[in-house]
């Protein structure tokens, strides 16, 4: 295994290739759960867990899944993982679980975990699968924790829970509501569009530049 | 529940608590396949009919295999498995009766299969301890609020084409502030009480 192959599919994975920012993936719990902090780092780790649990296991089990109920076959697997989750949360923390309600079984249908699992785990080896969960996982909570940090800075004044812009903010509920979210999340692509269209625009320029000039020594 | 309170449920599920735009269910299919009018709506009676069917058979699930055994904690798998089933059946009527709505939905129509409007409205009868009529009901509405929000935002968005917006806003984040409008307007109804 090329570690720094690894590391390199690692980080883009989780950046480049942001499953929520970039890919577009998994948007109902985006927005549900990122009215605060704590709340997304939840969501966004229990997705990864079962995200590492449903890559290996579809990864482990690729050849001997048919692949005409390939995709029914998953989505037992993800589900079976989910209900793991969904009762170790219930019972280690009742009241991130309370919060969190009915988003924890929806994410069976969270679209990322089925993609990663058609796209990548079904033809890599169990090991990378586990990484590649891994890295969307993290990028997921990534995700959310930017857009609830936003969210819950603007909307209610702290981070976790802790007060940052004092006891006279007068708290944005706009932020927290779901108008909030959607604007929030809009912004965000909105903001990681425009940083790659200026990359694209400089490596262009440069590509340019470079044509102009052995156009020039060619003459 | 009598019929003004079913009556009243039903207003609230398409207004009040829109799945859309304010329990943030059924996003992806609202986002994904909102670029023409005629297709939104299609995808939305499918998932009006999906939404009632699977919530009948979810609930019969839930009564009368699961609860008996003490399995509730099966839910989701189980769920998730007859709504599969559901859609494949779906698509194989559609297929022979409506081909030309079937060929406009195209790779949707696996998706309502997760689709977490479907899954959710499941759940959410069985966190109520909704009855029958009860559960249908409500799916059933709930369904048509996601219709009714996924056809207005499909026209809006037939209009977006010929607006004037920077270009980091192409596609999804354009598509996401006008959602937001939405919702605000939505929350309209919010104060909304029917008796």
């Amino acid at each position: 295994m090329d570690f720094k192959k690894e590391a390199r599919d690692f980080f883009s994975g989780m950046i480049n290739n942001n499953p929520t920012l970039v890919q577009l993936l998994g948007m109902c719990p985006t927005m549900a759960v990122s009215t605060s902090v704590e709340n997304a780092i939840g969501m966004g780790l229990a997705a990864t867990a079962v995200l590492i649990g449903s890559n290996t296991a579809i990864s482990l089990l690729r050849k001997l899944i048919p692949s005409k109920i390939r995709i029914a076959a998953y989505v037992v697997l993800i589900s079976g993982f989910v209900t793991i989750i969904d009762l170790l949360m219930r019972a280690y923390l009742p009241a991130l679980s309370a919060r969190l309600g009915l988003y924890i079984p929806l994410i069976v249908v969270n679209c990322i975990i089925l993609a990663r699992a058609e796209a990548f785990a079904s033809n890599n080896s169990p090991g990378r699968s586990a990484l590649d969960g891994l890295s969307m996982g993290l990028g997921f909570t990534l995700a959310l924790s930017v857009l609830a940090v936003i969210r819950e800075l603007l909307g209610n004044g702290t981070i976790l829970g802790i007060n940052i812009l004092g006891s006279n903010y007068p708290s944005a509920t706009f932020f927290l509501l779901p108008p909030g979210g959607f604007l929030t999340l809009g912004m965000l692509i909105a903001l990681v569009a425009a940083i790659k269209n200026r990359k694209k625009n400089v490596t262009i320029a440069e590509k340019v530049a470079e044509d102009i000039q052995q156009g020039g020594n060619a003459q | 529940m009598t019929l003004t309170e079913l009556l009243a449920m039903s207003l609230s599920a398409i207004l009040v608590e829109n799945f859309v735009f304010v329990k943030f269910l059924g996003i992806c299919p609202f986002l994904g396949v909102s670029k023409s009018t005629s297709t939104a709506t299609g995808m939305g009676l499918a998932v009006v009919f999906v939404m009632g069917v699977s919530s009948a058979c979810t609930w019969c699930v839930n009564r009368f295999i699961l609860e008996p055994f003490g399995l509730e904690y099966m839910q989701t798998l189980a769920f998730i498995l007859v709504i599969a089933a559901l859609v494949q059946f779906v698509e194989m009527f559609l297929q022979k009766a409506l081909p030309s709505l079937y060929q406009a939905l195209g790779i949707y129509l696996p998706l309502i299969t997760t689709n977490c409007a479907v899954l959710g409205v499941a759940l959410l009868n069985v966190e109520r301890s909704y009855n029958f009529i009860e559960s249908v009901v409500y799916a059933t509405t709930a369904g048509i609020g996601f219709l009714l929000a996924i056809t207005i935002f499909a026209s809006i968005r037939e209009r977006l084409e010929y607006a004037d917006y920077p270009k980091a806003f192409e596609g999804f984040p354009i598509a996401l502030v006008t959602a937001a409008l939405l919702s605000i307007a939505f929350m309209g109804f919010q104060g909304l009480k029917v008796w």
